[in-house]
């Protein structure tokens, strides 16, 4: 166990290497530069501008630079857009948001896609059932572009309960609606996952065997069918987890959170090569780690599963 | 020989006058009367996060907006984007017009120490200093300051910079020569001071909103990039008395819609107006919707350089494709936002600017589809020598608008082939300055209320000059202007220039089309620039 997790940090750290060479190499082929803008500078500013923060040196020193500034002092540099920060401080200062409305979006879908899915699949074909496939398979095509506006314009224009925008420290009242507009879809997909593959488990040797034995349905459904059932929920989950803390763009655009999600869009589009970089590699790191995580949990849910 | 002048608008217009004054602040003017509402926070809408918050490095308008309530230069600017004094309280100027002598007023920065003529000469110092590389180093050589851009270049050191301290209340500014624009420039955060004992000590990190320390009618209280900037009122500004305004809260929304949404629902007092929403808005809430000139253009740059199709380095064919543009449409059915139609380059608002007649505006669209047909065929372009160039905007909506409904009016009414291409801004941006294009979208706002931050561009040497334009004619008139008392019959002699060269096809001229709260008060609708200081607002009871 311990072998293998450290066999997959020193597999990460590659990985990792080429992420920041390719992302590097992909922004420095995008024409144009974080300084172009609406007025075009003198060439004697942009000179100064460049100097200053190393552009003007060869490339591969450039990366190399980036690397080592990383490595060896763990920082990523200043932010080229953001004049008066560094990209560790956006970081800091946009992740925590992101990460907690993530968490929240992460728990909220995870429980109700899991009790929506069991109870379809219980009484598949029921009403129960076909409601809930309706309404999942609808809020599935429903983009988060819909929903966000759709929410705030309800709640916060017609009911006046919410307010439409705004992060306020993480008061809960500005955490309810991008929670609600992010779980939207992954309730549903989390509950289509569950039903199919919790109907699968109810229809096999072990449980017809349990029910001839006269155990109670609840009983079966928690002690023996949950445990298998939630194997495939588990590999949706670990992509869902990484996608939720890394931030939602269109969350943070209507939401006006100030989470990391913006920030990194922003920063592709602006050329803001430190910030960019920076971003990627938290979201790259992330995805090791979240798909590290589900390995172990395959491991501990399934103990066919040894690592 | 010096001579006092007034800090009124007419002494600056005038010239010299030989009085001492009293001056004569812009502030919050509440009516007697006035029953003010309870709550005095001002909640203003900006697009993204707040880039900055040093005055020497702040570059895009939302970041500005909030350095200019936190900070304060020689001169602010009136509700007519006219100057009023801000630290200055008088000044003299030498015969002939290259030496400013400030007096300042007792002014505290917000730590309580005094406002000197050393901490401008040190913010000054600090634009222009290549270890800072400040985006906008090149506005201090622009306002004509002595040295500015050899300083910029490394020729100089900053040091060398023609601003003095002759002592803590008085500032010494030596010009490269006359700038008849030079007090305009003095509102621009650019020349604001700074307070060098503790950008000193934090470096960076000085504008964090435990380190810094400002001078303007406003202290930083939050900053959550992203998210929102709050500032409260500064107890210890100069003209603290005669503020009515609490508090501001800069809210960062990206979607427009998102932010009429919001303020809709109460929770912003000022947004803008998504694209194509103003006439029902302006229906809806006729006291709220609020559409004000703007210094800004939008045209199509044409490359007249050597690596321009053929066709358009023929003046004819240029203005053939500058005739054949119905700016009503444009305007009327997809903009609608009570722009106007613009035949000529600088907005006819900017300050002391007398826009020439362009023939073409007085003409109807027939007449000048007419003319633009006559111009084609003079200039050879048949149906079988048909003339087919690329246009090149950034993507959005609007451009894309345009952009096609423009071909369709070149392909019926001239049978000329536009096709359109869409692209992002930082690649349009490298493009049109590399020259590989043959018509691009461009579009200018003034740096300041004057007609040469349009006409500047057109100097053969601008590095802002897309079309390769070179007129040497121009070139002159430009220099003239800088030592001109009145350069203003110089600038309009440059548009007829370029009426008749057309390196440009000027489309229409800005507006800024926003709601805003009816209890909201004393914001300066005439100020083209619109900079406004929530020092001269107040709200009133509802």
């Amino acid at each position: 166990m311990i072998r293998f997790i450290l066999r997959r940090l020193a597999i990460a750290i590659p990985t990792l290497l080429a992420l920041i060479v390719v992302s590097f190499i992909l922004m420095k082929v995008a024409p144009g530069n974080p300084f172009t803008g609406e007025k075009t500078l003198p060439k004697e500013v942009m000179a100064n501008i460049m100097a200053r923060y190393g552009l003007d040196k060869p490339e591969w020193q450039q990366l190399l630079d980036y690397i080592s500034n990383i490595v060896l002092h763990f920082d990523f540099g200043p932010s080229f857009k953001y004049k008066d920060r560094s990209v560790t401080e956006i970081i800091a200062q946009g992740f925590p948001v992101t990460f907690t409305y993530g968490m929240w979006t992460f728990v909220v879908s995870t429980v109700l896609g899991v009790f929506v899915g069991v109870l379809a699949a219980v009484r598949q074909n029921s009403w129960v059932d076909y409601l809930s496939l309706g309404i999942t398979i609808g809020a599935q095509v429903v983009p988060v572009y819909v929903v966000a506006p759709l929410l705030v314009l309800i709640f916060t224009l017609w009911l006046g309960w919410l307010p439409g925008g705004g992060w306020n420290g993480g008061h809960w009242s500005n955490v309810i609606l991008p929670v609600v507009a992010l779980s939207f879809s992954l309730v549903a997909s989390v509950a289509r996952i569950m039903r199919s593959s919790m109907l699968e488990v109810l229809g096999s040797n072990y449980i017809r065997t349990a029910r001839a034995k006269g155990i109670p349905g609840y009983k079966i459904i928690l002690r023996h069918a949950l445990r298998p059932a939630l194997l495939p929920v588990v590999t949706y989950l670990a992509p869902m987890l990484v996608y939720v803390i890394t931030g939602s763009v269109i969350i943070d655009m209507y939401f006006s959170t100030g989470g990391i999600g913006s920030a990194f869009v922003n920063s592709a589009l602006n050329r803001d090569y430190s910030t960019a970089m920076g971003i990627t590699i938290l979201y790259g790191t992330l995805t090791i780690a979240g798909n590290l995580l589900v390995d172990l949990i395959y491991a501990w849910i399934d103990p066919k599963i040894r690592l | 020989m010096t001579m006092l002048k007034t800090l009124s608008r007419a002494a600056l217009v005038a010239g010299l006058l030989s009085t001492t004054m009293i001056t004569a602040s812009y502030a919050a003017t509440v009516p007697e009367g006035t029953k003010l509402a309870a709550e005095q926070t001002f909640r203003y809408r900006v697009l993204d996060a707040i880039n900055s918050l040093d005055p020497q490095v702040v570059e895009d308008v939302d970041s500005a907006n909030v350095v200019n309530n936190l900070f304060e230069g020689l001169f602010s600017e009136d509700a007519a984007g006219n100057p009023v004094p801000g630290v200055a309280e008088s000044f003299s100027v030498n015969a002939d017009n290259s030496v400013y002598t400030f007096k300042l007023r007792d002014a505290k920065w917000s730590n309580g120490e005094p406002v000197t003529a050393q901490d401008f000469v040190f913010g000054w110092r600090r634009a222009v200093d290549p270890a800072l590389a400040s985006p906008y180093a090149y506005f201090v050589g622009l306002a004509g300051i002595k040295n500015a851009d050899d300083i910029v270049a490394g020729k100089l050191k900053p040091e060398d910079l023609g601003v003095k301290a002759i002592d803590d209340k008085t500032l010494e500014v030596t010009l490269s020569g006359s700038v008849p624009y030079f007090v305009k420039t003095l509102a621009h955060a650019t020349l604001f001071p700074a307070p060098q004992k503790v950008v000193e000590q934090f470096g960076k990190d000085w504008t964090k909103v435990e380190n810094i320390v400002g001078n303007g009618a406003y202290k930083l209280t939050e900053n959550n990039p992203g998210e929102r900037v709050v500032i409260e009122r500064n107890p210890g500004y100069w003209d603290d008395a005669k503020t009515v305004i609490n508090r501001v809260e800069f809210l960062t929304i990206n979607d427009e819609n998102q932010g009429l949404t919001r303020y809709l629902a109460g929770e912003v007092d000022q947004t803008d107006v998504p694209a194509g929403q103003f006439p029902k808005l302006k229906g809806e809430y006729p006291e709220e919707a609020f559409s004000v000139p703007n210094l800004c253009t939008y045209y199509f740059s044409i490359n007249v350089t050597d690596s321009a199709p053929d066709a358009l380095k023929d003046a004819k064919v240029r203005e053939a494709l500058y005739l054949a543009v119905d700016r009503d449409v444009i305007v009327n059915n997809i903009l609608q936002g009570g722009q106007q139609p613009a035949y000529t380059f600088t907005p006819p608002a900017t300050a002391g600017f007398k826009a020439p007649d362009a023939p073409a505006a007085a003409m109807t669209q027939a007449e000048r589809d007419e003319k633009a047909k006559a111009l084609l065929a003079e200039a050879g372009i048949t149906a079988e020598n048909p003339l087919s160039f690329e246009y090149i905007y950034n993507t959005s909506d609007a451009h894309k608008k345009i952009a096609t409904v423009v071909a369709q009016m070149y392909k019926e009414k001239l049978g000329v082939e536009m096709t359109i291409r869409d692209m992002e801004f930082a690649t349009l941006l490298d493009t049109r300055h590399q020259k590989n294009y043959a018509v691009a979208r461009n579009a200018w706002c003034g740096d300041y209320n004057e007609a040469s931050t349009f006409l500047s561009l057109m100097d053969s040497k601008s590095s802002q000059n897309d079309s390769g334009y070179n007129n040497a004619d121009v070139d002159k008139l430009l220099a003239d202007s800088k030592v001109s008392t009145d350069p203003n019959p110089l600038y309009t002699q440059i548009e007829e220039k370029i009426l008749a060269d057309v390196p440009i096809v000027p489309i229409y001229f800005y507006t800024k089309v926003f709601m805003q709260k009816p209890a909201v008060k004393g914001w300066p609708y005439n100020n083209v620039e619109q900079i406004w200081y929530a020092k001269d607002f107040y709200k009133v009871a509802e």
